[in-house]
């Protein structure tokens, strides 16, 4: 295979291309499959009907996270059929043999959460799970993406999968952020650059000074967005920060393997010469906090910025998207995003719901109270960061600021477990989705950073977090 | 596993609506399901119906009478983006729909859609806004899909010749999935695993 300079995307494709045809895609081999109760059961259906078994049960693992209920913990899923949904993943992998982190497990939470969490996600890996945001373990440099219900049957059955060799794309984010900026911003300000299908058959690599600057919780926040911008997977490469952060973990490698694995992994950055089939740069020194007005995360614009008027809009596709998405909204062209009302506050989901935006959220409600009937819900991504956040007295601080501090899961970012909007309704999210009706039938949702999440908590209109009295935005920054 | 792909002739859906992302073809709180019955009902459920449960009115184009037995959809740009769901074809063919024309579509529903006996149909945008035009100056034209020859015939003998994946239309037209494919490699895939170690064992730590 490739002789010259490769990208770090090709060198995982290659080395785990298990065999090509002329005509046909690649079989691919998987390394790590997550599974979740939403896309699994007629895959499992599928296995029985032809007899199969699970191949690799131990390249295998499943979490509930969709459908289960954020409320206590104590009491049963009242919803019949997501509580059919969670028995049968749980009599699915017992039947299969599969290890399951499910509800009640110290380790449940959201599979894009959990994998890292449990160093299951690492350098140089092909990771596969029935959801598109599994590009979120990208951030290792792991080649990571999301796959439909045939295709988990698929990697189930045989521990591989058939695909076509996708095209690269560089992200290169030059510079470095100013004070109040996060990793949130820098990937909204990326998919309303290239739009939502700009990355469309494409794997992404991030590079530049404001990646390389960036925490592994930050990374993974960036990675976890390629999807909104098309791309099917986003890469970045593994370093020291990622060493750090992956060593000691359970399924980190240990002793002897460590060293190993190490020298493994730092043979995989992108060599120098290799090519891209495509590049964008941005440059971080330039953003400022960002939010969306629209339905969907391309529709996104610097805080201070007003609601684009469709008239302007050069193609006419363009024109009728953003006039159906204002309609939507029931926003007005040239009017500003700062000061819209909202009625609630989602801080949580695989894209902002781990330790250190939790951290980021508190240091804005310390000592302050929510805005009079706003209704503020921070949720966890896995039981694991519930407990560390209550370690360090942040749900204290949530409930305090009169937050509601719930259990683990994706909850309000996907409104499937009773956790949602009521039509109309406006929200502020730390998640990564605001197509009509995702976060409750007719609800509308701005999408945002942790930190102008919780300031807009505080005021129950969308703010700027910079211009918080008493915070003080580059120490908010220095957490975590 | 679907059927064979055949040739059919039907008229056309018009949805002029752009980035139709996968949340609005069957909404979340329709995936509880745990098999694939049932997903006609929740096909476009919010655009369809009305906060008590009743059909729009003006209907959303899917309900309007003269729409019942079309199998085209005629969808804006970039049809499909978002999540990953496979209950969006699944949806869309158990209403009945077989080949939805766009200027592009997400990688995620256009591979799911090609294991379903569902054909995405890429179209450049100047053809793509014609086909709007034909819809909008003749309702009932009727487009025949021929996967075989990889050509949409139009009214009048104007051809629009598309691409197509050539092992995804292998598959299509003898109506096989991948899954039989991958088991014919075992072999292949054993060789692989011997000389690649596992990285990791996810029992580690979990009670078996
Ligand atoms: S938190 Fe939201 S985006 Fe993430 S896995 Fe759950 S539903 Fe999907």
């Amino acid at each position: 295979m490739g002789t010259g300079p490769r990208t770090l995307f090709e060198k995982i494709w290659d080395e785990h291309v298990v065999a090509e045809e002329p005509g046909a895609p690649a079989v691919l081999a998987v390394d790590l499959h997550l599974v979740h109760e939403v896309t699994s059961p007629q895959a499992f259906t599928g296995l029985r009907q032809r007899g199969l078994r699970v191949r690799r049960p131990e390249r295998t693992v499943a979490t509930a996270d969709h459908s289960v209920p954020t409320h206590s913990r104590s009491l049963p899923i009242l919803d019949q059929m997501a509580a059919n949904q969670v028995g049968q993943l749980t009599a699915n992998c017992g039947e299969f043999g599969i290890p399951l982190h499910g509800l009640g497990s110290p380790n449940q939470g959201i599979v894009h959460v959990i994998g890292p969490e449990l160093g299951l996600t690492q350098p140089g890996m092909t990771i596969v799970c029935g959801d598109s945001h599994t590009s979120t373990h990208g951030a290792f440099g792991a080649l990571a993406f999301g796959i439909g219900t045939s295709e988990v049957e698929m990697v189930l059955a045989t521990q591989c999968l058939l695909q076509r060799r996708p095209l690269t794309y560089e992200v290169r984010v030059d510079g470095r952020v100013s004070p109040g900026v996060s990793a949130k911003d820098i990937i909204l300000a990326l998919i309303a650059r290239i739009g939502v299908s700009g990355g469309n058959g494409h794997v992404f690599e991030y590079t530049g000074e404001a990646i390389g600057a960036l925490t592994m919780e930050q990374r993974l926040t960036i990675c976890n967005m390629s999807i909104e911008a098309g791309g099917r997977a986003g890469l970045i490469a593994p370093d020291d920060t990622t060493f750090e952060y992956l060593h000691g973990r359970r399924h980190a490698p240990q002793g002897g393997a460590w060293d190993e694995a190490l020298a493994r992994w730092r043979l995989l950055p992108t060599d120098p010469g290799a090519r891209y089939d495509r590049t964008v740069t941005i440059d971080a020194s330039q953003l400022e906090p960002m939010v969306t007005y629209g339905t969907n995360p391309g529709m996104g614009i610097p805080i201070s910025g007003r609601i684009p008027d469709p008239e302007t809009a050069t193609d006419p596709g363009q024109r009728r998207a953003l006039a159906h998405a204002l309609e939507y909204m029931d926003l007005r062209p040239g009017e500003p995003i700062l000061g819209r009302k909202v009625d609630v506050v989602f801080i949580g989901s695989c894209t902002n719901g781990r330790i250190s935006d939790l951290r980021q959220a508190a240091s804005v409600l310390r000592d302050r109270r929510v805005a009079d009937g706003v209704r503020v819900m921070v949720v966890p991504g896995s039981e694991e960061v519930k407990k560390q956040a209550d370690r360090e007295g942040l749900g204290e601080i949530f409930r305090a600021a009169g937050a509601e501090w719930r259990e683990a899961g994706c909850s309000m970012c996907i409104a499937m477990n009773g956790d949602q909007l009521t039509p109309g309704q406006y929200a502020i999210s730390t998640s990564n989705r605001n197509f009509e009706g995702r976060q409750g039938k007719g609800g509308r949702s701005f999408l945002a950073s942790p930190l102008t999440a919780a300031a807009s908590a505080l005021t129950g209109v969308v703010t700027d977090p910079r211009t918080l009295p008493g915070i003080d935005v580059p120490s908010v920054m220095g957490v975590g | 596993m679907a059927e064979p792909f055949q040739t059919f002739t039907s008229r056309m859906i018009p949805l002029p609506a752009e980035n139709v992302d996968t949340d609005q073809i069957v909404p979340a709180r329709y995936l509880k399901v745990t098999d694939k019955d049932g997903l006609a009902e929740a096909l476009f459920h919010d655009w369809r119906f009305a906060e008590d449960g009743r059909t729009k009115d003006p209907p959303f184009v899917l309900d309007r009478p003269e729409m019942a037995d079309r199998r085209i959809l005629l969808a804006g740009d970039n049809f499909g983006s978002g999540s990953s769901r496979e209950h969006a074809p699944w949806a869309l063919v158990a209403w009945g729909i077989r080949a939805i024309l766009s200027t592009g579509f997400a990688d995620i529903f256009r591979s799911n859609a090609l294991k379903n006996g569902l054909l995405p149909i890429t179209v450049e945008p100047g053809r793509h806004r014609q086909l709007f035009e034909l819809s909008s100056a003749d309702p009932n034209a009727e487009l025949t899909v021929e996967l075989d020859s990889q050509v949409v015939h139009l009214p009048g003998d104007e051809d629009l010749p598309f691409e197509v994946d050539p092992f995804a239309k292998v598959m299509l037209l003898a109506g096989t999935d991948e899954l039989g494919y991958l088991l014919g490699r075992l072999a292949d895939i054993d060789a692989w695993d011997a000389s690649h170690p596992a990285r990791i064992d996810t029992r580690l730590g979990t009670p078996a």
